[in-house]
């Protein structure tokens, strides 16, 4: 078990299977088909994502660099919560990009009952190390654990 | 953050509830940035992304009445990116039914509440607000609450206005209180470039796979961009301004770019220079292999990619008034060259309404016409968003159209020799 240390960016603690990507994940892309034909598992629709197209982001702690693409981002995000069908949690290595910001802060203000940790500076290190199927624990403090 | 006596009072409640999570919103999205002031917008007009009445966006429509509901609406009148429909645009029975009973249920729902909130006026929808026509055209040094990233980063890079990638309801929440939050590509040091880029190509690099490029390497970061006023020029006329329309949304639907710099060309670049260039900039050198490879890596989803194109969408990001002209020109040579009358692919290029109306003044709308080719104010991307267009061979010269959809993208070259009867 590893332990990494990130900034809080929305409050909250979970333990989810980890799925994993190195490049940037695009919201849109990966949300849109499944959000939109009702996708149990919200699989990952972005074909340009190697590695977590079809992969299920349902309940998962999905660790990323930071994420890219259409300024939609942060509504779909929004919707994601508002739906049930976001990830359990999300982990930056990088400083947070202003869409996933504004998809975490506005569920949090916005919506009553959901909770999507999100911690952000996690660094490299811990993109690096962690892999697809590890458990990641969330703690109020930022602290990952990774086993 | 340090709040003024006014932004305090809005956060702590006085002027209503709703108004509270608006500023508490835009107050969390600032720290998470470590802004710690929020500032005034002074764009005349706002631009908000968020177009379409998608029935599975219906948290953001009840959000929206929310708004309504407690007469918080925006300050500033906005324009908002392209309509999702458009009969002009061929689909089959079966598309449009989807389309129109399962997917844009809610579209009239929501253009009765853009107009309630704020919008221009019932045509202001286009991802380019900026273009002449339509008038929505920051000044330099004006601060923005945009969003739509490919506006958004033509705005920062070719306008030399500031303004942050922000998200859709995020836009419109900016211009309800009137601040945005003061960080990243609103102050001088968020705008310095972190890349150089050296374009070493042998022709001119097609704007959208050199953008591709560019944003896949350098993703959020700036990229200071050298070598590119050789083949585009050092004045920004309509042709080198459509290059980085179309060059931008490419940096910034394959990658994250808010602003880029080109050398000699841009206003920033053009009165910095070099001082522009953080310290310690990384390096990234574009030739024609380099260019090459990037194009053969895209992945092509077509069950059956010899298929034959069904359909072609150019005008992603929605073409200028020169472009559509451009265009007519190049369609009628090479259909002439094929022995063609008219296109053999439906191709369908897409301007902004205000575009389409002058371009319908041109002698150029008739030629276009008649070579069988249709405009539309369509968002293609939404057109394409449709499951059914999924099992479609559409073809594309836009690189953002790529990125969302199974559109396949080729160079206009290529796009060209496609829809005349040519040989691909």
């Amino acid at each position: 078990m590893k332990q990494f240390k990130g900034r809080v960016v929305t409050p909250g603690e979970v333990t989810a299977e980890a799925v994993v990507t190195k490049e940037g994940f695009n919201t849109l892309a990966s949300f849109q088909m499944a959000l939109q034909f009702g996708d149990k598992e919200v699989k990952c629709g972005d074909q340009s994502n190697t590695e977590l197209y079809g992969k299920p982001l349902l309940g998962k702690a999905l660790c990323l660099p930071q994420t890219i693409g259409s300024t939609t981002g942060g509504l779909v995000l929004y919707c994601a919560c508002s739906m049930n069908k976001n990830p359990a949690c999300m982990l930056f290595a990088n400083h947070i990009d202003s869409l996933a910001a504004a998809g975490a802060i506005l569920a949090d203000v916005w919506i009553d009952g959901v909770t999507m940790p999100v911690v952000d500076s996690l660094g490299d290190e811990f993109l690096n190390y962690v892999k697809d199927g590890m458990t990641i624990t969330v703690k109020a403090d930022g602290i990952v654990e990774v086993e | 953050m340090i709040l003024t006596k006014e932004q305090q009072a809005i956060l702590d409640g006085e002027q209503g509830e709703t108004l509270a999570k608006v500023m508490k919103t835009l107050v969390m999205y600032g720290e998470a940035f470590e802004a710690e002031k929020l500032v005034p917008i002074t764009s005349k007009y706002n631009h908000l992304v968020t177009s379409f009445g998608l029935k599975v966006m219906s948290p953001v429509y009840d959000l929206m009445q929310q708004l309504l509901d407690a007469g918080v609406v925006s300050g500033q009148k906005f324009s908002v990116d392209p309509r999702p429909l458009d009969r002009n645009v061929p689909a089959n029975l079966l598309q449009n039914f989807v389309s129109n009973n399962f997917m844009y249920t809610k579209q009239d729902f929501y253009e009765k509440q853009l107009e309630k909130l704020g919008l221009m006026d019932k045509d202001a929808f286009t991802c380019t607000c900026y273009m002449d026509e339509v008038g929505n055209k920051p000044k330099s040094g004006d601060v923005l609450s945009w969003a739509e990233s490919s506006a958004v980063v033509y705005a920062n890079s070719v306008l030399g206005a500031r303004c942050n990638r922000n998200s859709g309801i995020i836009d419109i929440m900016g211009s309800i209180v009137g601040y945005v939050p003061y960080f990243g590509l609103l102050t001088d040091e968020g705008r310095k470039a972190t890349w150089v880029v050296k374009v070493q190509t042998t022709r001119k690099p097609e704007a959208q796979l050199l953008g591709s490029a560019i944003g896949m390497k350098v993703m959020e970061d700036v990229p200071f961009v050298v070598g590119l006023d050789k083949w585009i020029g050092s004045e920004l006329n309509d042709a080198a301004c459509a290059y980085l329309k179309d060059f931008g949304a490419a940096t910034a639907s394959n990658g994250a770019v808010g602003l880029y710099h080109i050398a000699n060309l841009t206003p920033e670049a053009v009165t910095l220079g070099e001082r522009l260039i953080a310290e310690g900039a990384r390096e990234y050198i574009i030739d024609d292999d380099e260019l090459e490879r990037v194009k053969n890596n895209y992945p092509v989803i077509w069950k059956n990619p010899a298929a034959a194109p069904r359909l072609c969408f150019v005008g992603c990001p929605h073409l200028s008034l020169e472009q559509l002209k451009e265009w007519t020109v190049n369609i009628e040579t090479e259909l002439v060259k094929n022995g063609k009358k008219k296109v053999t692919v439906s191709t369908v290029l897409t301007a902004a309404p205000a575009v389409l109306a002058a371009f319908e003044k041109t002698e150029y709308a008739a030629r276009l016409k008649k070579t069988g080719v249709i405009t539309s104010y369509i968002c293609p991307l939404m057109y394409m968003n449709n499951p059914l267009c999924k099992k479609m061979p559409v073809i594309t010269s836009s690189n953002k159209l790529r990125t969302y959809t199974s559109a396949r993208y080729y160079t206009d070259a290529e796009i060209l020799k496609a829809i005349t009867g040519g040989k691909r």
